[in-house]
């Protein structure tokens, strides 16, 4: 199996090098993603928990101050152990391939990123095993409670938290740098900005999201440890500090935060909703673009989730405008996606199904966060389970479910197998009816004044609150086919072809799996704006050979 | 297909683009450091303002003179750099070295000034918000200038390696980049501690 383009091929790499110190891109991106995976079933397993609570009106099934330290570690196992890391996996598989880079533009830092996830996700684990337990404060630690110490031991659950979450965000500057640099520098000849792939722009967008915002929660988490352990008075009332003042970095950065998640996620959408409906992705340019007004206007819409902390009155009206203008570029995008999808010839494979449940999922999200950036009703629905169900579609039910149609999309790629499509439907199935059984009933309750973080509520709340952990239940039972479609196609699936999709991109005219330096030195010349679905028009010079090439090698092996 | 295809200028195959890589890596890192110090600065201003008491009892402020000659020292380091620079490029290996040493020990000596001071001082890092902003703040930048000091070192010692400054002076240009991002967040610094005073 030799070719001219692809010389003969190496012998397969040992599965071990999963496990290893490694710095290519690609088995980095694997690692990054079946390790958050791991994390994912944990985070899980502890929403399993609080629903089984939340089944019953009496706090019956856990203690209630194991109860605020499982909502409080399941908030922060899914966004720095499961969907930061899981997104940072994509980041690696597609950003090289899509670009037709080698690598990514520091392959060690890139894996000594990567290492520092399971240091600080066994932290964050251990806690659960300290006297006093893990960290109970929330995932947004306010002071004072998180800065209470009530058995006075050193290590405490609060304190281990602070150090995870500071080698979290450790871990994705270095991972922010290296992606940045990557696009900026690394791009195939003839790639220019407005010839790049929308998911790299939106990946552009978010890692700078990250680059000026996670310092800011970095320097806050730091001076609250300070107050933890060293008695520091920086958020203390009675030493002069202020409480507020960690909000405004906690928000500074985890705001922003939502839209490092929800833009790849935009990317993704933007690039299989072509591929599915076979026409150009509508409006190219204004999606690429509106990305980064979404970072622009991201970056001051944090005093929206303060309403009600005491922020002066022309900050809530300043920061209401700011978070309802965000809602023009993303509706550009939306639109952008429903002019994609128009006419178009759909075909219904499991990641379209996933990124059609996600975007319903997402506009939903998107109008009741315009309700909720209206002062009067946020002030009215705060502190509810009005909010837990409008983020929980944001980061569920559109994330997730983006996050698995990338998943399903480019496993043959990277696996060399295809994935079975009569599991997958019925991943989709069990995910969207789940999530919006799960999350829909929050919305009434919250209405109803239902508050968050309770273990125990008024018998008048359980229909809906059984409903939900009905919904929650059906999530639990839908990873159990998407586990076994991914171990069992991984080992024994049908053999993927270089484009089993008909999809257009770099990464699609590399074998599957790509050699470990992608292109080498032959490195495609990009000669038109990507998503040339029903054009006829090639994406690279010598297209068609590059193919014939792919085809004959895969007819050989 | 032919396999001659070119790749792109600055792809990453030859060493010399990949050193281009730390530069911008390097820079995009800078721009993301400046916001720890930005949100620093910002909580500095916001918890002086509305603080009732904001120096803690028995303390009169801060004494100015000494850290004054330390901003002088930083200062006129970040002039050697810049110097020992353009002796390097000229190809005046030894002139940089001499410059460079020259840059470390003012920076060893802005940490000497900054330690004698934090020894005489009479309150401490919990003496309410003053005490513990003005320690966070000089502390945390005290700590990039012991960093910018090592990586003088680091490049100094690779300055005698043969052939190493053929290739490429990317690392000389982070740490002199460095260096004067170091040297900036000093002057913001001195203003907000020590010239702005009055409360």
């Amino acid at each position: 199996m030799t070719s001219a383009t692809f010389p003969a091929s190496e012998p397969k790499p040992s599965w071990t090098r999963y496990f290893s110190f490694n710095t290519d891109a690609k088995v980095i991106g694997i690692q990054y993603i079946v390790l958050s995976f791991f994390y994912f079933l944990i985070g899980g397993l502890l929403a399993m928990i609080i629903r089984g609570e939340l089944i019953t009106p009496a706090a019956d099934l856990v203690d209630r101050t194991v109860y605020n330290g499982i909502y409080t570690m399941h908030g922060t196992i899914m966004l720095f152990l499961f969907i930061f890391p899981v997104l940072n996996g994509l980041n690696n598989l597609l950003i090289p391939t899509m670009i037709g880079a080698p690598d990514m533009a520091f392959p060690r830092l890139n894996a000594v990123a990567f290492w520092l996830v399971p240091i600080f996700g066994t932290l964050l684990i251990a806690s659960f095993f300290v006297p006093g337990g893990p960290a109970y404060s929330g995932w947004w630690s306010y002071p004072p409670v998180s800065i209470q110490n009530p058995l006075g031991h050193l290590v405490s659950g609060q304190g281990l938290w602070l150090t995870a979450v500071a080698l979290s965000g450790v871990s994705s500057i270095m991972g922010a740098v290296n992606f940045v640099t990557t696009i900026i520098r690394m791009r195939a000849p003839g790639m220019s900005w407005f010839r790049m792939p929308v998911f790299c722009w939106t990946a552009l967008a978010a890692q700078s999201l990250q680059l000026i915002g996670l310092p800011a929660l970095t320097g806050g988490a730091a001076m609250l440890l300070f107050d933890l352990v060293a008695g520091t008075s920086f958020y203390r009332p009675e030493g002069g500090g202020d409480p507020v003042l960690y909000q405004h970095f906690f928000w500074f950065y985890s705001h922003p935060a939502v839209y490092v998640i929800i833009l790849p996620v935009f990317g993704v959408f933007s690039e299989l909703f072509p591929v599915y409906s076979r026409k150009p992705l509508f409006g190219y340019v204004y999606v690429a673009l509106a990305s980064f007004i979404i970072v622009g206007l991201g970056l001051v819409v944090w005093v929206h989730h303060m309403f009600p902390s005491g922020v002066a009155q022309w900050m809530r009206n300043l920061f209401m405008v700011t978070t309802m203008l965000i809602a023009v570029p993303t509706g550009v995008k939306v639109f952008a996606w429903l002019g994609t999808l128009w006419r178009g010839k759909l075909r219904l494979t499991t990641p379209m199904l996933f990124c059609l449940g996600g975007l319903f999922n997402f506009v939903f999200a998107g109008i009741t966060g315009i309700m909720l950036a209206t002062v009067p009703v946020d002030i009215h629905v705060s502190n509810t389970y009005f909010v837990v169900g409008h983020f929980h579609y944001v980061i569920y039910g559109a994330a997730v479910m983006g996050v698995f149609a990338a998943v399903y999309h480019w496993f043959p790629k990277f696996t060399g197998r295809m994935p079975y499509e009569g599991l997958g439907k019925l991943h989709v199935l069990l995910t969207f009816v789940g999530a919006n059984l799960n999350f829909l009933p929050m919305h009434p309750l919250g209405l109803m004044g239902m508050p968050r973080r309770v273990s125990s509520y008024d018998p008048e709340f359980a229909f809906w609150n059984v409903l939900a952990s009905l919904g929650a239940f059906l999530l639990g039972v839908s990873i159990i086919p998407f586990l076994l479609n991914m171990v069992s196609s991984w080992v024994r699936g049908p053999k993927a072809t270089h484009n089993p999709w008909n999809a257009i991109g770099l990464e699609w005219l590399l074998p599957s799996p790509p050699p470990e330096d992608n292109f080498g030195e032959h490195v495609p010349i990009v000669i038109s704006r990507p998503y040339g679905y029903g054009t006829d028009q090639p994406l690279v010079e010598n297209q068609e050979a590059i193919e014939h090439q792919l085809i004959l090698k895969e007819a050989s092996a | 297909m032919t396999t001659s295809l070119p790749a792109s200028p600055g792809h990453g195959h030859t060493g010399e683009s990949h050193q281009n890589h730390t530069l911008t890596g390097f820079i995009i890192f800078l721009c993301s450091e400046s916001v720890i110090f930005l949100a620093f600065f910002s909580g500095f201003a916001l918890l002086k303002t509305s603080a009732l008491n904001w120096l803690p009892p028995g303390v009169e402020g801060l004494e100015w003179r000494m850290p004054l000659i330390n901003t002088v020292v930083l200062v006129s380091s970040s002039g050697t750099i810049w110097l020992a620079e353009i002796l390097k490029a000229r190809g005046q290996l030894w002139g940089f070295r001499s410059l460079w040493l020259l840059t470390m020990a003012l920076g060893a000596y802005f940490l000497y000034g900054q330690a004698v001071e934090w020894s005489g001082l009479s309150f401490g890092l919990t003496s309410g918000v003053f005490g513990g902003t003005f320690y966070l703040l000089t502390g945390f930048h005290g700590l990039h200038v012991a960093t910018g000091v090592l990586l003088m070192g680091l490049m100094l010692v690779k300055s005698f390696i043969p052939g190493n400054y053929l290739k490429g002076e990317e690392g000389v240009q982070a740490t002199s980049l460095f260096w004067h991002f170091v040297d900036v967040i000093w002057i913001i610094l001195f203003v907000l501690i020590y010239v702005w005073q009055r409360h």
